[in-house]
């Protein structure tokens, strides 16, 4: 746990420094803070950016996050300096994880400026669980990458299923068909209500195996490579 | 300190190490030598518990490698061939890292520093710093938590002579200090200069090993006597009972310019027990 903390704190005096990730964790709560303020069209949905910018920040800042800190260590040999230094695999792994959930978060709180107060809360737990599984889908990218290039040539194809997938299901028909059985679409779904009512049984169904599978593949990648 | 009884090691039927076994006692500085490939980080790596082998008994601070608990790891500093800082860090940051899991207080992160001579370099960024000052900072991160055995992967290699001797007078100090040290290099003067004990490796096996004297001493047959002649021609002339007359020849015919006598070196040494050279010329 202790080392868990350690690694949190150097990730985040790392963070100001590390521009590509720095970029990932603001680029979509300063375009959600823009983009409501600036544009208003007759007939838009409420909050259509902040929902439609909340579930692309899902797929995005924390897949692409972690999979590059994870990779940049390996490659920088600077993950292997700390296994050496007796930092449990798992440990290093919470660190990142948290590290990144929380700033995040921090991402989420902003965007939620928009909404109304009693919607905060609810926003902010669909967040929670839409980083959460797009974390693990990180994580076993950057345990399966050798270095960062590996590692952000997967991101690219996987981060655009996740990340647009739901717009693009705004649009066609056929695609919203397929879209819904990836988490971030029903994120978007339940988002769309803001309501727990709103919920419905097939979405929980779509998430908790959406989930599932991430850990799976998660411990399958983990047993299978460790963090060599 | 350690003791490495017939260690085999191959990586998918390709074998690396081929019934390797030597003794280091406390104190030491023990030297690996031998070419790029030889097998050097892989014997590093086993000795440290980081690769598992597929043979023979690693025996390291008295227990076998794989039962070194986490607080014997903390008695010892692993520097490998890949410096592994933390570009975006400050040097400080970075032994601050190592300082909090090895539960060493932040106080000594400046006389480590001090020690490895980046006293004043503190502040700056690890992707700022030169090659030398890269390895002065992973020496620094080695030291920090005081270890009494540490491993070091050719610490100076692709280092200028002069930075070179600044890290050999650094390594030396450890030794003082009473540290058994490890290490790898495929330069035969540090070798001879540094270390108590060397270890010729060469395709996985050790084919030499004893004090860098006592080898040299050992294969002295080799001693050749070097002629510069008058002629500007250079001949080398072996130490044989006729080689005498041929000397006396050329030196009453006052032919001679200099003489030299030139001992085996390590590199000579390992070149007639291989056939090969510590550094492949590209
Ligand atoms: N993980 C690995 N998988 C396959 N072969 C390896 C691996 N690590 C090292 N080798 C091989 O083992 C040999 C010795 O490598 P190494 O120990 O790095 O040599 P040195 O450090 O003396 O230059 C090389 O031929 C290298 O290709
Ligand atoms: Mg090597």
């Amino acid at each position: 746990m202790r080392n868990s903390l350690i690694i949190i704190k150097k990730q985040l005096k790392d963070t100001l420094k590390n521009k590509t990730v720095l970029i990932q964790f603001i680029l979509f709560p300063v375009m959600t803070l823009i983009m409501e303020n600036a544009i208003k069209i007759d007939g838009m949905p409420e909050l259509f950016f902040t929902k439609l910018f909340s579930i692309m920040y899902v797929g995005m800042a924390p897949l692409t996050s972690v999979a590059s800190i994870i990779s940049e260590e390996k490659e920088k040999n600077t993950l292997r300096v700390l296994t050496m230094a007796n930092v449990k695999p798992w440990q290093y792994l919470m660190g990142i994880g948290f590290y990144v959930w929380f700033i995040c978060m921090i991402g989420a709180g902003v965007m939620a400026t928009g909404l109304k107060k009693e919607e905060v809360p609810f926003y902010l737990l669909i967040m929670a669980v839409g980083f959460s599984i797009s974390i693990l889908a990180g994580a076993c990218i950057g345990i399966f990458s050798r270095n960062q290039m590996t590692a952000t040539s997967i991101v690219m194809p996987v981060m655009m299923v996740f990340a647009f997938s739901p717009m693009l299901a705004m649009f066609n028909e056929s695609i919203e068909k397929v879209a819904r059985f990836i988490y971030t679409q029903q994120l978007k779904r339940i988002m769309d209500d803001v309501t727990f009512a709103g919920i419905k049984a097939d979405g929980i169904c779509i998430l908790v195996v959406n989930a599932t599978l991430m850990i799976i593949l998660f411990f399958i990648a983990f047993r299978k490579k460790g963090l060599e | 300190m350690i003791r490495c009884n017939d260690v085999y090691k191959s990586f998918s039927g390709k074998t690396v190490l081929a019934g390797i076994g030597f003794e280091i006692s406390d104190g030491e500085i023990f030297g690996l030598l031998g070419p790029s490939g030889a097998g050097k980080t892989t014997l590093i790596k086993i000795l440290t518990g980081q690769l598992a082998f597929d043979k023979g008994s690693v025996v390291v601070l008295d227990k076998e490698v794989s039962s070194l608990s986490g607080e014997d790891k903390k008695s010892i500093g692993i520097m490998m061939d890949q410096f592994g800082v933390y570009e975006r860090l400050s040097c400080i940051d970075n032994l601050k890292v190592f300082a909090d899991i090895y539960g060493v207080p932040h106080g000594r992160i400046k006389s480590t520093l001090e020690q490895v001579g980046l006293g004043d370099a503190g502040a700056k960024s690890a992707s700022t710093l030169s090659k030398g000052m890269r390895v002065r900072l992973s020496l620094a991160r080695v030291f920090m938590h005081s270890p009494k055995l540490i491993f070091l992967d050719e610490p100076t290699s692709g280092l200028d002579p002069q930075t070179m001797r600044q890290i050999h007078k650094i390594i030396l100090e450890k030794k003082k200090e009473g540290c058994t040290i490890f290490l790898t290099t495929h330069n035969m003067e540090e070798a001879y200069k540094l270390c108590d004990r060397v270890a010729l490796l060469n395709e996985g096996a050790i084919v030499e090993n004893g004090s860098p004297e006592e080898i040299c001493r050992k294969y002295n047959h080799q001693k050749t006597i070097k002629l510069h002649l008058s002629s500007g021609e250079d001949i080398l002339i072996p130490h044989e009972n006729g080689s005498a007359e041929t000397i006396s020849r050329l030196l009453s015919d006052g032919c001679i310019e200099t003489i030299h006598s030139s001992e085996p070196t390590l590199e000579t040494v390992f070149l007639e027990l291989t056939g090969r050279k510590l550094e492949e010329d590209e």
